[in-house]
């Protein structure tokens, strides 16, 4: 079992490739690992509750750990409260806490 | 708290990503918590710290340079290796293929030359290395 950090910047709107991405995070939890996958820039579109794009929840109820950047939250005037209740709210100096854990893999999208 | 390393490779221009001013935000975090930061540039990200931007007014909308308040991302780059704290490092290398091919060597102070070996370095003696491609 390891940790990973998957950072994703962008909305799955816009770049098809994200589903894949987000498939990675779900395989790696299904295969037992601990993943973080924190949203970024246009990556938070998605994390807002009501979004068609439905993969952010099946994330968090396979157990990945969802993120969302606070800082891209508010460039985009997305309010916390309107998120999907499983998504947390947090910032970059959590992320360097997260990625400079040991044996700790990132992945940037 | 241990201070360890974290490596960046960039590689978007300035003025072109949003993912230049985030990994600035996560260089700077890294920074204020105590650890050494690598920075690769490569490709388009060698202009991030060339000497020469300058901010400007817009005559569309009538501003002036006071008013824009335009940001460089060399200012924001050299505010970063300003910051370090007694023996903590910033190491910023661009990739001297790169900045051949752009004509892009008039840099700000602290910003050196290297090469692809370079990043391998870095990444090998790093806690963590976060390679964020352009699109």
């Amino acid at each position: 079992m390891a940790n990973y950090v998957l950072v994703e910047s962008r909305d799955p709107f816009e770049y098809q490739d994200a589903q894949a991405f987000y498939d990675l995070a779900r395989d790696l939890t299904k295969a037992g690992n601990k993943v973080t996958f924190y949203l970024v820039q246009n990556g938070v579109i998605p994390a807002r509750r009501g979004c068609r794009f439905e993969r952010v929840a099946e994330l968090a109820q396979a157990g990945v750990s969802v993120i969302a950047d606070d800082f891209s939250l508010r460039e985009r005037a997305i309010p916390t409260g309107k998120l999907h209740d499983k998504v947390t709210v947090s910032n970059v100096d959590a992320l360097v806490d997260l990625l400079m854990q040991d044996g700790t893999k990132a992945i940037w999208h | 708290m241990a201070r360890k390393t974290l490596s960046v490779l960039l590689m978007d221009p300035p003025y072109e990503s949003n993912n230049t001013p985030t990994a600035l935000r996560v260089i700077d975090a890294a920074l204020r918590k105590g650890h050494n930061v690598n920075v690769f540039a490569y490709e388009g990200a060698v202009a991030l710290t060339l000497k020469g931007q300058a901010p400007h007014p817009n005559p569309v909308k009538g501003t002036t340079v006071e008013q824009q308040q335009h940001p460089t991302p060399k200012d924001w780059i050299a505010a970063l290796m300003k910051s370090v704290q007694g023996d903590q490092k910033i190491d910023w290398i661009n990739c001297g293929l790169c900045v051949d091919e752009r004509g892009a060597g008039d840099w700000i102070e602290g910003a050196r030359r290297g090469s692809p070996a370079d990043f391998a370095k870095m990444a090998d003696a790093s806690n963590q290395t976060l390679v964020i491609a352009t699109r």
